[in-house]
């Protein structure tokens, strides 16, 4: 028995865009690790790249950078949240470095390795990595399969809202007291994802 | 570690967490009016120096939270005598010379300096 829409929508209280597909090894507090499969069916890869006829560049569909480091953020912010059982509001709060290498085209599936490097009331320092298999790249040989290889990084911050008075004289602001960051969206995500936690 | 080493370690941790230039690290820079901190950056910092330095930070020990909401240390837009002293009990790395002759509460972030963050660490390697 499917329940009513209030519990069984993929879009709670808030609206999320989810940029990761599966939660595949989760260990608290410590690393979480999500693949994506990149799809022709997103459409935004039909713009993202466009033919340009007028310079004779044909199409060039390949995962917005961008978006891969949504992933990364969704998967770290999963980590963070999950930590403390998603009592506190974890928003990204600042991108340190990044480096996205190499584009993701349609059918190739993205990992995304997410590891605390160190936590507290205040927020949390997330260290990223995203790998890429291109499964038209398998090696050849029966039984061969492609290999994830490394596409790059990202260092995250993640604030705890509620607990982030700032520094140097500055003050927090007030929030709402639902957790309007983690709606049904992620809880829906990490109950499709349940054996691969611990 | 000589002075000299912690503030070398020092300038490089500032370097990378807001991505500004060597020069600009000065003892006398302020964090947030000089290198462009941000509220989330006084806790990269404090991460990246307990990763530089091997020892943990609590927190508000480096940089107090609440610095100047309590009421009763705030009156007309300043910070009360009686809030500065106790302030400067909880923060004995941080020079107040400055700020004492005028203590508005605007200007409580430009007491965080990268020399005050030098003196923070400096007191913590000795403690150990």
């Amino acid at each position: 028995m499917v329940g009513g829409e209030e519990t069984r929508g993929l879009e709670g209280p808030t609206v999320r865009w989810m940029w990761i597909d599966r939660v595949v090894s989760l260990e608290r507090g410590r690393r979480l690790v999500a693949i994506k499969n990149v799809s022709l069916a997103e459409e935004h890869l039909h713009d993202h790249f466009a033919p340009d006829a007028a310079r004779a560049l044909p199409a060039l569909p390949v995962m917005p950078a961008s978006l891969i480091l949504e992933g990364l953020a969704q998967s770290g912010g999963l980590l963070v949240g999950h930590a403390e059982d998603f009592r506190y509001k974890v928003v990204l709060a600042k991108i340190g470095k990044a480096s996205i290498d190499r584009d993701a085209a349609p059918g190739c599936t993205l990992r995304y390795t997410a590891t605390i490097e160190r936590m507290d009331d205040q927020g949390a320092a997330v260290a990223c990595t995203v790998e890429i298999m291109d499964h038209a790249r398998a090696p050849s040989g029966p039984g061969a399969a492609a290999a994830f290889e490394p596409a790059g990084s990202a260092d995250l911050m993640f604030s705890h809202l509620d607990n982030n008075r700032g520094a140097g004289g500055t003050v927090g602001e007030d929030f709402p007291a639902h957790n309007f960051v983690f709606g049904e969206a992620f809880k829906t995500l990490l109950a499709a994802s349940a054996g691969t936690t611990r | 570690m000589t002075q000299d080493e912690i503030f070398s370690k020092v300038r490089a941790v500032i370097v990378d967490a807001l991505a500004v230039d060597e020069e600009e690290v000065t003892p006398t820079a302020s964090l947030v009016g000089d290198l462009g901190a941000e509220s989330i950056d006084f806790l990269d910092i404090q991460f990246k120096l307990e990763q530089a330095f091997g020892f943990k930070v609590p927190q508000g020990d480096l940089f107090p939270e609440n610095v100047a909401q309590d009421p009763k240390y705030v009156r007309e837009g300043k910070v009360t005598a009686e809030g500065i002293a106790a302030l400067k009990a909880r923060l004995p790395h941080v020079d107040f010379a400055k700020f004492e002759a005028n203590p508005a509460i605007n200007k409580v972030a430009d007491l965080f300096t990268v020399d005050a963050v030098v003196k923070y660490v400096a007191r913590r390697l000795a403690d150990k």
